[in-house]
């Protein structure tokens, strides 16, 4: 779709709404955004509010008697040790990330530009373990990372470069596909290597899917709850493992910590949406489309 | 240049495939094998044939967390494809405010799955606890929360899909059924619907993926409770590897059913899609 179609489009549907019709649809879309932002609004509320008060009068704004001001946040970083698992995720999802780019990339146009039958048995193989849910190989995973000593900080990366590399590779031959040939022959021509003709010529193409796959896969990686639990336990946790971790064995839960945690764990999501926002909607559509 | 690229295969392919090898085929293969047998770890397994399938498909849980799967995720597409797309026709009108409302939609996607459990964990006790309740008195509360979550997390997503594809309409279209004297109702259901079933497509098949494998969400909005209820099935997996000594090998059993519905899933999806495609 090009921008113009798109502005023309736009031109035309405006002329077509009525100004009353219009206003209402405002309205309601105002209303409607208002609702989707609600649930924010009410965790931060009680995220300065004391933890007795927080189930019982959750809709409540926090008055003289329940509020508690940084307490909750106090209290719930010193808990779950929540810098740390800020830290430990940040390490992970920007490396792991580094990673998948740079390697599938690289993988992708061996892949795409040898043509024999173990390579296209290769790209299936990617492309196959995009449909396997997680849970399949789950406990065989773990014990694997445990035998290899992967069940570190470090060694998580490699893992999380085996499961990205399924949709990264997919992602990136789609697009090396489209990329003519003579190009690369002329740079060969030129006198580069293999290695010098990725870096300097191929790898500058392929810089929109390489954003499209870097936003995909730190979405991911930045979330994700159950790999990093099984690999790296609740000794090093990451931010959902340092949430979940809250809620505990069979006692209740410190809803004030909790609450303090959870806008901890939104607002670094949310400066970094609205920072970006124009790539990660635009990456997230172009992956759902060839995903 | 393919002949000297060959030789680079140690560079280029090596390192992503060992990565691979190690994270997901051996033991996606290993996990094939295990099935069959009968292990606490890895190294004691036993063979006992397709013992391990007979338990699973007797096991009561596990035949409770299929058929809410079944439900939530039947419930949820139907839900969120209609919202999403509701909401990408009046977004497409080009009235005032549409980047802002479409960036307030979409926010919800970005948030990890355990954040938005616990987010609706509280306000959907809040809710009940009007009636002095909360979520883990009935399963049904359980469900419908799910459903809720779900619809907030997604529609935002399916939205930004369905915009690109009413955009993708050529303008000379809609405008040739405005001079055939087409209503709005018309139109929709002529021109608009028909040239978005690529969108409608991929829209099915992330959310119905997502629904059937949903995980996180569920552990921290319900965990399973009532009882285990509200458990869908990647929890009940989870719960039997680590929750059940012994049955380490019902619960890899579970997970290749599990995969072979949702290999069977996609896969249909893949080949409808083509057909669409082959037809345009």
């Amino acid at each position: 779709m090009s921008t113009a179609k798109a502005k023309k489009t736009d031109i035309r549907e405006a002329s077509e709404v009525s100004k009353g019709s219009g206003i209402i649809m405002t309205a309601i879309l105002a209303i409607l955004a208002i609702l989707f932002l609600t649930p924010i609004f009410i965790i931060f509320m009680n995220s300065f509010k004391s933890r007795l008060f927080i189930s019982n009068v959750p809709f409540q704004l926090p008055n003289s008697e329940t509020f508690v001001g940084l307490t909750n946040y106090l209290d719930g970083a010193v808990k779950t040790g929540f810098f740390q698992a800020f830290g430990w995720s940040t390490f992970i999802t920007v490396l792991s990330v580094a990673f998948i780019v740079l390697l599938t990339a690289m993988t992708a146009w061996y892949l795409t530009r040898i043509k024999t039958i173990w390579t296209s048995a290769l790209y299936y193989l990617f492309v196959f373990s995009m449909i396997v849910p997680f849970q399949m190989v789950m406990f065989t995973m773990s014990k694997m990372a445990n035998m290899l000593n992967l069940d570190n900080p470090v060694g998580i990366i490699v893992i999380y470069i085996g499961f990205g590399a399924g949709l990264s590779v997919f992602m990136f031959c789609g697009f090396v596909k489209s990329i003519p040939l003579e190009i690369e022959e002329a740079a060969v021509l030129d006198g580069c290597g293999p290695i010098q003709a990725f870096f300097r010529v191929v790898f500058p193409m392929l810089k929109p899917t390489a954003i499209t796959v870097a936003i995909l896969n730190a979405m991911w990686i930045w979330n994700d709850y159950l790999l990093p639990y099984l690999i790296l336990g609740t000794e090093r946790k990451t931010i959902p493992v340092a949430i979940q971790y809250l809620r505990g064995g069979y006692g209740s839960i410190d809803m004030g910590a909790m609450m303090a945690m959870l806008v901890l764990a939104i607002v670094p999501i949310i400066i970094f949406y609205l920072s970006c926002q124009k790539y990660i909607i635009k990456g997230v559509a172009a992956g759902a489309v060839k995903g | 240049m393919q002949k000297s690229l060959k030789k680079y295969f140690p560079i280029f392919a090596l390192p992503t495939l060992a990565a691979f090898l190690v994270a997901f085929f051996i033991p996606f293969l290993m996990g094939i094998y295990l099935s069959f047998t009968s292990f606490r770890t890895v190294t004691d397994a036993t063979w006992v044939g397709l013992d391990n399938y007979v338990r699973a498909f007797s096991n009561q849980d596990f035949l409770n967390a299929s058929w809410f799967t079944i439900k939530f995720t039947i419930v949820s597409v139907v839900t969120i494809n209609f919202l999403a797309f509701i909401l990408a026709l009046m977004l497409t009108k080009g009235i005032k405010g549409t980047n802002l409302f479409r960036t307030v939609f979409f926010m919800p996607n970005l948030i990890g799955g355990i954040v938005l459990g616990y987010i609706w964990q509280l306000i959907i006790n809040g809710v009940l606890s009007n009636w002095g309740v909360d979520i883990t008195y009935n399963a049904s509360y359980g469900f419908w929360g799910l459903v809720i979550l779900m619809n907030w997390q997604l529609i935002g997503y399916m939205m930004i899909i369905y915009i690109a594809g009413i955009q993708n309409i050529p303008t000379e279209l809609v405008e040739a059924a405005r001079m055939d004297g087409a209503t709005k109702f018309q139109t929709l259901k002529s021109i608009t619907i028909p040239m978005v079933m690529p969108s409608v497509t991929i829209c099915m098949f992330l959310t119905l993926t997502n629904s059937f494998k949903l995980f996180d969400q569920n552990l921290a909005l319900t965990a399973g409770a009532p009882g285990r209820q509200t458990a869908m099935l990647a929890l009940d997996i989870y719960n039997t590897f680590y929750g059940r000594v012994g049955w380490q090998g019902v619960g890899q059993a579970k997970a290749v059913i599990f995969f072979v519905v949702v290999a069977v899933i996609s896969l249909t999806q893949l080949v409808l899609t083509r057909r669409k495609e082959v037809e345009q």
